[in-house]
C-alpha cells in the first residue's frame, strides 16, 4: 500500500488507454471483430479478397507479358494480360500520329498547361498577378506550339492529333471555353432585356435538347454540305466548337441553379447600397452562386471530358479510336479487354483528379452554414 | 425581297464552287501529298502498324496512286472515317479518294453523286457460327440472334436473306468489328455475319478457330473498290487505271523487284514497254500523267498480288474469286494501248 498514490481532484496525469483498444489491434478489433457475427463476416470478405486478388493479381501481374511483338508471341510467353500492345504503341496511344520528331511540342504545352492553370486553381501560387497574364495568353501559346507554322516550328496538321492528346485538346478546351460562355448565358436568360433572354433561352434549350453526338454529325456532316469544298475549316475546330456549345448550355443551367439558391435579400442588399446591374453581378451574386455550384460544375466537366471520347464515331481517333485501331492491327488482334482497361485508367486518373480538386475547392471556399 | 435575292445569290455561289471540282489532280500537285479516307481499322485492309504508319490492302492502294501521281509512294496523309461518315468526308473534299472498303451499289453511285472506279476486292457477306452449334448452312439459322455491323449493307443483306427464306432473326447491333468479336466470343449471339474477308480475319485471331466455322452460303455481292467525287472524270481515270496498272503488273509478270530493270531495258513483250514507259502510252501525257508513272506504282508499291500477298494471305484469304481473269478470278484487265 506504500506506493498507492493520491492526487488533488483534476490533478492525476493522462494514462495511456488499455492495450487493445488502440493501434492496429484496436482499430481490428472495434472495425472488423466487434461481434460474432462481424467476424464471421469479415472473415469470409478476407477470403473472398484473397481469392479475388490472386486470380486477378495473376491475370494483371503475374502472368502478364510486358514486352512482345505480337498477340502469339504474348500467348507463348505467358498466360495472363498482354500489355505489350499498350507498351508497343504508348507513343500512338498518347498523341496519335503526330510526327515523332515533333513530340517535344505537345509536351511543352503540356507542361505549360500547369504552369497556366496553377494560378487560377491555386490563389497562394507565387507570383500569382503575373502568372494570370500568362494564363490568357496560354491557348494562343498552346495553339502555335502545338500546330506549328510561326517561329520556325514545322506545320502539324490536326488530322495527325490523337490518343490522350487529343482527349486533352477537346477537354481542356472546353472546359475553359464553356465555363465564360456558360456563366453569360446563365446571366442572359436573366437578364431583363427580352432579346438577349430570348436568345440564351433558344440556345441554352436547343443545345440541352439535343445529344452531343447529334452536334457531331452535324459537325462533321451537316457543315460540309452547306459549305463549298474546299471552304471547309477544319474539323477538329468544328468538333471544338461544338463541344464547347453543348457544355456551355449545362453550365448555364447548373450557374442559373446557383443564382437562383441566392436568397433575395442579398439583391435587394445590393440595391439598397447603390450598386448597378454589373456590381451586383460581380460582387454579390457571381461569388456566391459559383461558390455554390461548384459541385454542379465540376460534375458536367467531368462529363464533359468523358464524352470527348464519342469524337470516334466521326471518325477521330481518341484514345478508344486508337485502341480501336491496335485492335484492327492483325498482330494484336483480340487484346481488347487489356486495351480498354489501359483507356479506363486513363479516364479515371483524370476524372478522379477533377473531383479531389473540386472537393478542394469547395472545403476552402466554405465559409458559413456549416 | 431583297433579302431572298441576296440569299439566293449566295446559295447559287455555293452551288458553283460544288461543281467546280475539276482539277483535282493539280490540286494534289499543289499540295505535295494526297489526301486518301481510310477505314479507323480493319484488320487486313486498314490499320496503323507499331510505329504509327498506316499499312493494309486500301492503304496500299492509296500510296499507288500517290506513285502515280506524285511519284512518291509516302506521300499521302489518311483521313480515317467511320462507316457512316466516309461518304460526306469524300463529298467535302477532306480526301481525294475514298478508299475504304465500300461496297459498289447503285444507289451510292447514282445518287450520292460519286465514282465508283473499278473493284479491288470482291467479296460476299457469310456467316460464321461456333461448331459445337452444329449448324452447316444458312438455311437452319431461323431464329438464331446475329451480330451485324450497323450502318453497313451488311445490314440489309441479312434481312433481305432472312425473309426471301421465311427465317426470322433477332439482330444484336454493333458497331465495329473488335466489338463484335467479343460479343459473339462471349454467347451474345449465335451467329456473326459480316464479308468473308472480315470473318475469316476475325477467326484467324480466335484462340481455337477450329472450334468456329463459316457456313458456305455467300449471300450477297461486296465488290469493293476505290470511290472519288463526281465531276472530275481526268482525276477518276487516274485512279482507275491505277488499279488497272498494278493488276496488269501481276499479268505481265512486274513485280517491285523487277519493276526498276524492266523499265530500264527495252523488253520483247511492247505492253510492258507501254505500260513501264519505255514505248510512249498514247494519252498518258493528256491526262497530266509522267511516263514512269505505272513503273513508280509498280517499283514502290508492288503489283496486285504483291499487296494481297503481304495484307490479306496472312489472314488465311485466298485469292478465289480475286484472281486474274486469266487464272479464273474475276479481275479482267483491259489492254494497255
Amino acid at each position: 500500500m506504500a506506493d498507492k498514490q493520491t492526487y488533488a481532484p483534476g490533478s492525476h496525469p493522462d494514462l495511456p488507454p488499455p492495450p487493445g483498444t488502440i493501434g492496429i489491434v484496436g482499430w481490428l478489433r472495434t472495425n472488423l471483430f466487434s461481434s460474432v457475427n462481424n467476424t464471421i463476416l469479415s472473415l469470409i470478405t478476407i477470403y473472398f479478397l484473397y481469392w479475388l486478388i490472386q486470380s486477378v493479381a495473376g491475370w494483371f501481374v503475374l502472368d502478364a507479358v510486358v514486352d512482345a511483338s505480337s498477340r502469339a508471341e504474348c500467348r507463348e510467353i505467358d498466360s495472363g494480360a498482354c500489355w505489350a500492345v499498350i507498351t508497343k504503341r504508348i507513343g500512338q496511344f498518347v498523341y496519335g500520329f503526330y510526327p515523332h520528331a515533333e513530340r517535344w511540342r505537345p509536351n511543352v504545352a503540356f507542361v505549360l498547361l500547369f504552369v497556366a492553370v496553377a494560378p487560377l486553381l491555386y490563389p497562394k501560387t507565387p507570383m500569382r498577378r503575373q502568372l494570370l497574364w500568362f494564363s490568357a495568353a496560354y491557348p494562343f501559346v498552346a495553339y502555335f506550339l502545338i500546330c506549328g507554322g510561326i517561329l520556325g516550328l514545322p506545320e502539324v496538321g490536326t488530322n495527325t492529333f490523337g490518343g490522350f492528346m487529343l482527349t486533352m485538346i477537346v477537354g481542356v478546351t472546353g472546359i475553359s471555353a464553356s465555363l465564360p460562355l456558360g456563366i453569360a448565358l446563365s446571366l442572359g436568360r436573366q437578364s431583363r432585356l427580352l432579346s438577349v433572354r430570348v436568345i440564351s433561352i433558344a440556345f441554352i434549350e436547343f443545345m440541352r435538347g439535343v445529344p452531343l453526338i447529334t452536334l457531331l454529325f452535324v459537325a462533321s456532316t451537316m457543315l460540309n454540305y452547306f459549305l463549298p469544298p474546299g471552304t471547309t475549316f477544319n474539323l477538329l475546330l468544328r468538333v471544338l466548337i461544338m463541344v464547347t456549345f453543348f457544355a456551355s448550355a449545362y453550365i448555364a443551367e447548373v450557374i442559373r441553379g446557383g443564382i437562383q439558391a441566392i436568397p433575395k435579400g442579398q439583391y435587394e442588399a445590393a440595391d439598397a447600397m447603390g450598386l448597378n446591374y454589373w456590381q451586383t453581378t460581380r460582387l454579390v451574386t457571381l461569388p456566391q452562386a459559383l461558390k455554390i455550384s461548384i459541385p454542379g460544375i465540376v460534375n458536367t466537366f467531368i462529363g464533359l471530358y468523358k464524352d470527348t471520347t464519342l469524337v470516334v464515331v466521326i471518325g477521330l481517333l481518341d484514345p478508344l479510336g486508337i485502341g480501336r485501331a491496335a485492335l484492327a492491327d492483325a498482330k494484336w488482334n483480340g487484346l481488347s479487354t487489356e486495351t480498354y482497361l489501359f483507356v479506363a485508367l486513363f479516364f479515371f486518373v483524370s476524372c478522379f483528379a477533377m473531383s479531389r480538386y473540386s472537393l478542394w475547392l469547395e472545403n476552402r471556399l466554405s465559409t458559413e452554414h456549416k | 425581297m431583297k433579302k431572298i435575292l441576296i440569299a439566293m445569290a449566295g446559295l447559287a455561289g455555293v452551288v458553283a464552287a460544288t461543281s467546280a471540282n475539276a482539277g483535282t489532280l493539280e490540286d494534289v500537285r499543289d499540295r505535295g501529298h494526297l489526301n486518301c479516307v481510310v477505314n479507323t481499322g480493319l484488320t487486313g485492309f486498314a490499320s496503323p502498324d507499331d510505329a504509327g504508319n498506316w499499312t493494309g490492302f486500301d492503304v496500299e492502294f492509296c500510296r499507288a496512286v500517290a506513285a502515280a501521281v506524285l511519284g512518291d509512294a509516302s506521300k499521302v496523309e489518311f483521313v480515317t472515317a467511320t462507316g457512316k461518315t466516309r461518304f460526306t468526308k469524300l463529298a467535302a473534299g477532306e480526301g481525294e479518294i475514298l478508299s475504304r472498303n465500300t461496297t459498289w451499289t447503285f444507289s451510292r453511285d447514282v445518287d450520292l453523286a460519286q465514282t465508283f472506279i473499278g473493284v479491288n476486292y470482291y467479296d460476299g457477306q457469310a456467316f460464321m457460327v461456333p461448331a459445337a452449334l452444329g449448324v452447316s448452312s444458312a438455311s437452319e439459322l431461323d431464329g438464331a440472334s446475329v451480330c451485324i455491323q450497323t450502318g453497313t449493307t451488311t445490314e440489309l443483306n441479312l434481312a433481305e436473306y432472312f425473309s426471301s427464306n421465311g427465317m426470322s432473326y433477332e439482330p444484336v447491333p454493333i458497331e465495329t468489328n473488335a466489338e463484335a468479336r467479343e460479343s459473339y466470343l462471349a454467347g451474345r449471339c449465335d451467329v456473326y455475319t459480316t464479308d468473308g474477308s472480315g470473318l475469316a480475319a476475325t477467326r484467324a485471331t480466335f484462340d481455337a478457330p477450329d472450334a468456329h466455322v463459316i457456313l458456305p452460303e455467300i449471300v450477297s455481292k461486296e465488290p469493293l473498290g476505290p470511290v472519288v467525287r463526281e465531276g472530275d472524270d481526268n482525276w477518276a481515270d487516274i485512279v482507275s487505271w491505277t488499279l488497272k496498272a498494278m493488276m496488269a503488273g501481276e499479268e505481265l509478270g512486274i513485280t517491285s523487284a523487277n519493276a526498276a530493270q524492266l523499265g530500264a531495258q527495252v523488253n520483247d513483250n511492247p505492253e510492258i514497254n507501254r505500260l513501264l514507259g519505255v514505248d510512249p502510252l498514247q494519252g498518258a501525257e493528256q491526262a497530266g500523267l509522267s511516263s514512269d508513272w505505272a513503273l513508280n506504282i509498280l517499283s514502290q508499291v508492288g503489283n496486285y498480288a504483291e499487296s494481297f500477298e503481304r495484307n490479306l494471305t496472312p489472314l488465311g484469304l485466298s485469292r478465289g474469286m480475286n484472281a486474274l481473269a486469266r487464272d479464273g478470278g474475276l479481275h479482267y484487265i483491259p489492254p494497255i494501248k
